[in-house]
């Protein structure tokens, strides 16, 4: 099996690649890299993200035919695809930082500041917090409920349908931290810095 | 509910930690590496490396350490000292380091710390404030202590919280080392003036020290190095104290 980690210049992904090659050992055959070819015969893609969520679909943009090959690989050939953090994010159709920016439209919402009612929430949300399972996914598979994750943004993903979200946490608000549509996922939160829990539910995606 | 964090903290010296954890198990003392997971395994929410290596040719060692503890310690790792440029913490980055912290270059020069937030986003940008007590403020002192630049410690706090800092780490100069306790008041101004996270240190010699900085400093997190260090406590000791004493934590 092949699984793709995109690297489109979104920032660090280094912490990504290690938590999916420590997980992998030599089963799987973990590739990073933007090429076009390789994401398209991909069995499974990873798109991390860091940064604002301007900035990382403006990396996604610079490289010639990339959102199409995405489009392809998640939305016409339906095939498993995790976002991480603002990987997650670009799913929506608009994001609000920096500027309002277009996203890549797969999952209707909208993604925006998280309120942090005047100074009293922190900003931003860092740190471990629990996950609420609301649904039952794929990737939460020998996780239990309550599990603590590492968790480090500012803005919150809000989808149209709720049905997609599959785990909240609590902070300032009920905070959705994952998604899980027909193949797609997405995590709010950082499985690749999230200690042993983290590590399973990149195992589930990778064993998908 | 978000939990209270947990850092400790290990000094690095030419890729050597100095100080370090008094284990008779442990097969390489020195190797930060070892102790990074150590700290991991036993419930550490974050790891920090100190890079304190005063020769330039030796530099560059801190590169291939973060590197190989990022391929063994799956949470997260901050790595400061002798950070001057958008070019270093770039370099820290790619090695698998996931903040880094700025203390002297964001002094000197604030745009590192506004193009670096840019650049890579404010969560991984955190700025070391070393600050000490003068009558009745905190000034900020560079060189690791050992200048003093008279810049008001709190002003500058809420600078850098403007400039894209995602995080502060507030070192007390008059409490690093003594074991007497963080400077409460220092850590509370701080911490009520800005909307970031602040993380206290300097000074932890017991874990109601710990409970303190949580409660009466209203910090985010506290980092600490030599009560866990000599395994005066262990992590999870001081999780399991805080706990008790009403503070959420990972456990």
């Amino acid at each position: 099996m092949n699984v793709t980690i995109v690297d489109y210049n979104s920032g660090n992904i280094s912490s990504v690649i290690n938590s999916f090659k420590e997980v992998a050992k030599d089963k799987v055959n973990i590739k990073v890299t933007a090429n076009l070819k390789n994401i398209k015969f991909s069995d499974k893609v990873v798109l991390p993200g860091q940064g604002s969520f301007k900035s990382c679909i403006d990396a996604l943009n610079n490289i010639n035919g990339l959102v199409d090959t995405l489009n392809e690989f998640a939305i016409d050939n339906k095939k498993p695809l995790l976002g991480i953090c603002v990987g997650l994010q670009m799913f929506a159709d608009v994001g609000y930082e920096e500027t309002e920016t277009k996203g890549l439209g797969w999952i209707s919402g909208k993604v925006s500041k998280i309120n942090n009612e005047n100074g009293k929430y922190k900003l931003p949300h860092i740190g471990w917090n629990q996950i609420n399972i609301v649904k039952d996914s794929k990737i939460y598979k020998d996780i239990e409920n309550n599990s603590h994750m590492y968790f480090v943004h500012s803005y919150e993903f809000i989808p149209e349908d709720k049905n997609v979200i599959s785990a909240t946490t609590d902070y300032s608000s009920k905070i959705v931290c994952s998604i899980e549509k027909e193949n797609i996922f997405g995590t709010q939160f950082h499985p690749e810095k999230s200690d042993k829990m983290g590590l399973r539910i990149v195992e589930n995606f990778i064993t998908l | 509910m978000l939990k209270n964090r947990i850092i400790p903290c290990l000094d690095v010296k030419n890729g050597r930690v100095v100080k370090g954890i008094n284990f008779v198990d442990l097969k390489d003392a020195g190797d930060p590496v070892e102790q990074a997971k150590i700290y991991s395994d036993g419930g550490a929410d974050e790891i920090c490396f100190l890079d304190i290596t005063a020769s330039n040719e030796n530099r560059d060692i801190i590169y291939d350490v973060v590197k190989d503890t990022s391929k063994k310690c799956f949470v997260p790792l901050t790595v400061g000292g002798g950070v001057r440029s958008v070019e270093d913490i770039n370099k820290l980055l790619n090695c698998g380091a996931d903040k880094v912290s700025i203390n002297t270059a964001a002094v000197q020069n604030s745009e590192v710390v506004i193009d670096s937030s840019k650049k890579f986003g404010s969560q991984c940008i955190v700025v070391a404030i070393d600050a000490k007590k003068n009558k009745e403020k905190w000034e900020v002192f560079t060189h690791g202590g050992r200048n003093n630049t008279g810049i008001d410690a709190i002003e500058f706090a809420k600078k850098m919280e403007d400039s894209g800092a995602g995080e502060l780490l507030v070192t007390s100069m008059d409490r690093d080392g003594t074991q007497i306790g963080f400077d409460i008041d220092l850590t509370s101004k701080i911490s009520t003036k800005v909307n970031i996270p602040v993380i206290a240190s300097g000074g932890v010699g017991n874990l109601d020290h710990l409970v303190d900085g949580i409660k009466l400093g209203k910090a985010s997190a506290v980092l600490a190095a030599s009560i866990f260090h000599y395994g005066k406590y262990s992590v999870k000791e001081a999780k399991e104290y805080l706990n008790s004493k009403g503070i959420p934590v990972r456990i």
